[in-house]
């Protein structure tokens, strides 16, 4: 695998022979296991690990709550809080399966812009990047439909709110969302299709991070230089990479650990931090709250949601040629919908020939700026639709999408990149120069 | 490095946005009240409990019900099974198979709210945030708890002695609930409730004493849950040195460091 020369293996015994002959799984674990892995990784390439962590313990403890809830409209709420008080270890399993789906978030947040960073989706990463982005529109959804579930004040509110997005679209939007529902209205048969859906997503998950491992093994792992590791010869490649085992999975493995530390002292001191109060009364489609706002890790584009009101000179011109077949609303969805899809588009977008952030002096305040876009919009998602919160909104999503559509295409142009290493040795050699053998 | 902490202190703070969600309160000035369960080393103090039931039970339990909480549960705050036994049997409990009243068992629930506008308060004290900033992010909630029990102490003595009446009901100006208007009537008074053990019953102190009962009726086994914190803490932190230590010696020769 990875086109990087290593060693494979061989089967020795008579057992293996033969079951390597029929499935060659021994072999498949040991190539995924000792994989040259560049040695010049720095901390921020732990996250694939703490993502995957994140996943199995989401399926573990979701499982478990699976045996206890109902979903029910008129049971739902009660089964939370039988889980709550009587299930054995049911308010610890509820708490970490909640504040995971933080930690998963958070966990993609800073992958994705690791990657967007040191520029991990140029060729010839495209796929496993655009497979990462399928994976985050799995989680999203996943998310979304799990927070339905305790059927809280918020869950419904929010419910009703993100399936109303697909009523905005233009002459099919209404029959889809009545589709969607099960109903003209979120109730009951919502409640039972989003744990249905709930339950099978996170195995969807599964498999396409199955896929996302095997594409980055196919290219090998990007590296902060950006610089390709040599394949000329087995022994030119040892010289730039190491086995996985046991080099990064005990790496990986002390950085999952560190986050651990923190996510339980969440989990053990203050759980319901990061959800909303409203959530704990039950739902009541005869009282809105006051203020709808969705899980944090979806702020930032529901701010872009948001921001895009009829009074908005783009809205306005889009509205006018369409004939008011695009309105404030669809074109609030289209551009949600759209500051993702320009981040799947970004390996082509990026004219730049340098991979490594670390070398493209321009770009990288760019990106420093998107970052703080970012949370910036991911505040506006929080506060209510007003000024002066409305117009920072609009300029963050201004920018959101200028940094794909226009700032990458150019900078790649204009932008005198700094010198690169020659090869990965280079790097680590030079970052560890000041405690290196001095026979060396 | 300056960058490499920069990037962190982001990150951080894309996280403590989360508490943003509390955004939008409306209401007055909420103060922060040190109650016994604070902090990751507090705990319930069962005698402000019991205190805090009995004005539940006196007052509160009037209008509103606890329909998620069952008596057994009460064990939690001192009683033995006999009183817990006693207490239930105070309360009238539909029974569908007698489709008749009976007097509670331990296994009865507490019951619903008797009148409609009267929110069940089981969960009440999760279900309300008293601290919301700076700036709506949420940070306040970090340091003083998220604030439920504050908001029902400020809520019960936030009136202002202002009634309307609107659409033949009245309603009581309270400067804390979101609108300012409160069906409500005032339910505490000085001394309203007589503590058996002497404890000071002044408005302020009953209010502060059921904010407790309710906080532990919506959150039963906080003290679990701390001891998780604990133990997961501890237990993974010296693993995380362990690890640390592993990692060290296995990069070191690769490193072109003597090995530790």
């Amino acid at each position: 695998m990875a086109g990087i020369p290593h060693d494979h293996y061989e089967p020795k015994s008579g057992f293996e022979k033969w079951l390597n002959n029929r499935l060659p799984v021994v072999g498949l674990i040991y190539d995924t296991l000792f994989i040259p892995t560049p040695k010049n990784l720095n901390w921020w390439w732990i996250w694939g690990i703490v993502l995957a962590f994140c996943l199995v313990m989401q399926i573990a403890t979701g499982i478990v709550l699976a045996m206890h809830y109902t979903p029910h409209v008129d049971m739902a709420f009660a089964s939370i809080e039988h889980i709550m008080r009587n299930v054995n270890g049911g308010a610890l399993l509820r708490y970490t399966h909640a504040n995971g789906a933080s930690l998963f978030f958070f966990a993609v947040y800073v992958h994705m812009f690791r990657g967007l960073f040191y520029g991990s989706y140029k060729s010839p990463r495209e796929v496993t990047w655009i497979i990462g982005m399928l994976i985050y529109l799995a989680m999203m959804a996943t998310g979304f439909l799990g927070y339905v579930l305790p059927w809280g004040q918020m869950s419904f509110w929010g419910a009703t709110v993100i399936t109303g997005l697909f009523g905005a679209i233009p002459f099919i939007g209404e029959p889809l969302q009545t589709w969607l529902l099960g109903g003209p209205a979120v109730g009951n048969p919502t409640l039972n299709r989003f744990f249905s859906l709930h339950y099978l997503l996170p195995f969807v998950i599964a498999g396409l991070v199955i896929v996302h491992i095997w594409a980055f093994h196919t290219t090998g792992n990007n590296n902060p230089t950006g610089v390709e590791v040599r394949r000329g010869s087995k022994a030119e490649a040892e010289k730039d990479t190491l086995p996985f085992w046991p080099y990064f999975v005990i790496k990986d493995l002390f950085a999952l650990v560190v986050i651990l530390v923190v996510f339980f002292a969440i989990v053990g001191f203050m759980p319901n931090f990061l959800g909303h109060p409203d959530n704990y009364i039950e739902a009541n489609p005869l009282s809105t709250p006051a203020h709808i706002v969705p899980e944090w890790y979806y702020l930032p584009f529901y701010a872009i949601l948001r921001a895009f009101t009829s009074d908005v000179w783009v809205v306005q011109i889009a509205s006018f040629v369409t004939g008011g077949i695009i309105d404030a609303k669809f074109f609030g969805v289209l551009a949600m919908f759209g500051s993702i899809f320009v981040m799947v588009l970004v390996p082509w977008l990026d004219t730049s020939s340098v991979r490594s952030g670390r070398y493209r002096p321009m770009f990288r305040w760019w990106f420093y700026l998107l970052v703080i876009d970012f949370v910036v919009l991911m505040w506006c998602g929080a506060m209510p639709a007003e000024p002066p919160y409305s117009i920072i909104s609009l300029i963050g999503a201004a920018y959101w999408f200028a940094y794909f559509l226009v700032i990458l295409p150019i900078l790649g142009v204009i932008e005198k990149p700094l010198p690169q290493p020659a090869t990965i040795e280079e790097d680590f050699n030079d970052h560890y120069a000041h405690d290196a053998h001095p026979a060396e | 490095m300056i960058r490499k902490l920069t990037l962190s202190v982001l990150a951080a703070l894309a996280m403590t946005t989360g508490g943003a969600f509390a955004a939008g309160g409306e209401g007055g000035h909420i103060e922060n009240i040190a109650f016994s369960f604070d902090g990751p080393f507090g705990t319930y103090d069962q005698a402000q409990l019991q205190r805090g039931l009995q004005v539940y039970t006196e007052v509160c339990s009037a209008c509103h019900g606890l329909k998620y909480v069952p008596f057994r549960d009460l064990e939690a705050l001192g009683y033995d099974a006999a009183q817990v036994r006693a207490y239930a049997a105070r309360f009238d409990i539909f029974d569908p198979e007698l489709e008749d009243t009976r007097p509670g068992l331990p296994t009865d629930h507490f019951p619903k709210s008797s009148l409609s506008n009267a929110p069940d308060l089981s969960m009440m004290a999760k279900a309300r945030a008293g601290f919301h900033g700076p700036f709506g992010l949420g940070i306040n909630q970090l340091f003083k708890g998220i604030g439920g029990p504050e908001y029902i102490v400020a809520l019960l003595n936030g009136y202002t002695g202002e009634e309307k009446e609107q659409a033949g009901t009245v309603l009581y100006e309270n400067h804390i609930f979101p609108g300012g208007l409160i069906a409500m009537s005032p339910p505490l008074s000085d001394e309203l409730v007589e503590y058996a053990d002497g404890h000071a019953n002044d408005a302020h102190h009953l209010a502060v004493d059921v904010a407790a009962f309710l906080m532990w009726a919506a959150e039963p086994k906080m003290m679990a849950r701390k001891h998780l914190g604990f133990m997961s803490v501890f237990f993974l932190g010296f693993l995380a040195v362990l690890l640390y230590l592993t990692n060290k010696r296995i990069w070191a020769p690769v490193k072109g460091r003597k090995q530790a």
